[in-house]
């Protein structure tokens, strides 16, 4: 399985890179979202998840979940918004545009692992 | 003794790189509190030592057990998922079946903060065969400390963000400054009590269900058996035993039979039992 990590900060994108690594996901990274449009244009075939941060230079991550469900090719993505962001109006707002799911910064490992067995994307789903 | 303001740093410093988890100043008591058994069992005389020799050697496996020591605190929601899929996909609509007044009674035995019952009762809700039923929960802990926080029902980010799916939480909490508090509607649904399990219990009722998950773990056999002994006691003939993953009834009671549930199981009392238990009540 792939996912696509999409966050600005280096660190983020390391430590989330390496729980979903932990439980066999092959990693891509973008730093914004308009790059990450351009990974998932340069793939054979759309990963199974996206993380994606709120808050970000160039396109945001609100917008990036719009795109990507405009676009009927990636309709079988999981969309997970990683984020510091936390009222209950932008998460309302993000499942609303398509996110399947909504994980707030900061989080542990388990946290992010229970998110993916809610999403049925881990190899045993009570393995947490 | 306290943890030297080094040793302090050097397991903030490490929690931050790996999980993003900011140790505040004043959370040296935790931090304390999480690593002595560690340094225990790592031969050291104390926290200190140990972090210094942690961080001097620096190996994967012992950092990454700080790391977990200090950030897997919080109980999760529908914790361990499968147990809250077989309630809604199997127990409940059983249930349903047989209950003609349109009412269940379940006891969640060892609440903690509240996130299990909390957890039944949006499950129940989410129930299609309960729609206008009648759900009384109560809900017991020992401690009186967890009993209030339970029923206040206020979460903080940490913990909500703990196995909670996003629609459930925009569906049943609400901001409380920081936190989230759940929804009043669901606070109401659940009568918290204290209750020491290895006593008699007060009178309570019979239930339908009975939630008893990861507490015999801390028991001794004799407390187990007679935990579970009065346990049947209180439940319907045919209700139904939830416990913890890694705890079973064979060689501890076994009047009680493990029977399949979706992903996940729970227990029956043995029907030759029933019998038996009911003539000893005449």
């Amino acid at each position: 399985m792939r996912a696509l990590i999409v966050d600005d900060s280096r660190a983020m994108r390391r430590i989330v890179g390496r729980i979903l690594e932990g439980v066999g996901f092959e990693v891509l990274e973008a730093g914004d979202g308009q790059e990450a449009l351009g990974v998932l244009e340069g793939l054979d075939g759309p990963p199974e998840l996206a993380c994606v941060d709120w808050n970000m230079p160039v396109m945001d991550g609100f917008t990036f979940i719009t795109e990507v469900r405009k676009r009927s090719e990636w309709r079988s993505i999981t969309l997970m918004m990683v984020t510091t962001e936390s009222e209950m109006d932008q998460i309302v707002r993000a499942l609303a545009a398509g996110a399947h799911e909504y994980l707030i910064k900061p989080f542990t490992g388990e946290a992010m692992l229970e998110k993916l067995d809610l999403l049925g994307l881990l190899p045993t789903s009570t393995g947490v | 003794m306290t943890i030297s303001p080094q040793a302090f740093t050097f397991v903030r410093e490490l929690v931050r790189a790996e999980s993003a988890i900011v140790l505040e100043t004043g959370k040296e008591y935790l931090v304390e509190s999480r690593l002595v058994p560690l340094a225990r069992a790592a031969g050291h005389p104390d926290v200190d030592a140990y972090v210094a020799d942690l961080s001097k050697r620096r190996t994967p496996a012992a950092m990454k057990q700080v790391v977990e020591a200090l950030t897997t605190n919080e109980t999760s929601w529908f914790r361990d998922s499968d147990p809250f899929t077989a309630l809604r996909q199997n127990v409940f609509p059983a249930l349903a079946k047989t209950r003609s007044n349109r009412t269940l009674r379940i006891w969640a035995g060892a609440c903690s903060s509240g996130q299990e019952p909390y957890s039944i009762i949006m499950t129940a809700l989410d129930t299609p065969e309960l729609a206008g039923w009648k759900i009384e929960l109560v809900a017991t802990d020992l401690s009186e400390e967890m009993l209030t926080r339970s029923r206040k029902g206020e979460y903080s980010q940490l913990e909500v963000n703990r196995g909670l799916p996003a629609t459930t939480l925009v569906r049943h909490f609400e901001r409380s400054g920081l936190n989230w508090r759940i929804n009043q509607s669901i606070r109401d649904r659940v009568e918290f009590r204290s209750l020491n399990l290895t006593r008699p219990f007060p009178p309570m009722g019979r239930f339908d269900i009975v939630f008893l998950r990861n507490v015999l773990i801390y028991f001794d056999l004799p407390t187990k058996r007679d935990v579970l002994k009065r346990v049947r006691q209180v439940m319907a003939p045919d209700g139904h035993l939830f416990l913890g993953a890694a705890e079973m009834t064979m060689g501890v009671d076994d009047a009680w039979e493990r029977v399949p549930a979706g992903r996940s199981s729970v227990y029956r009392i043995r029907e030759a039992i029933t019998v038996r238990g009911s003539t000893c009540v005449h």
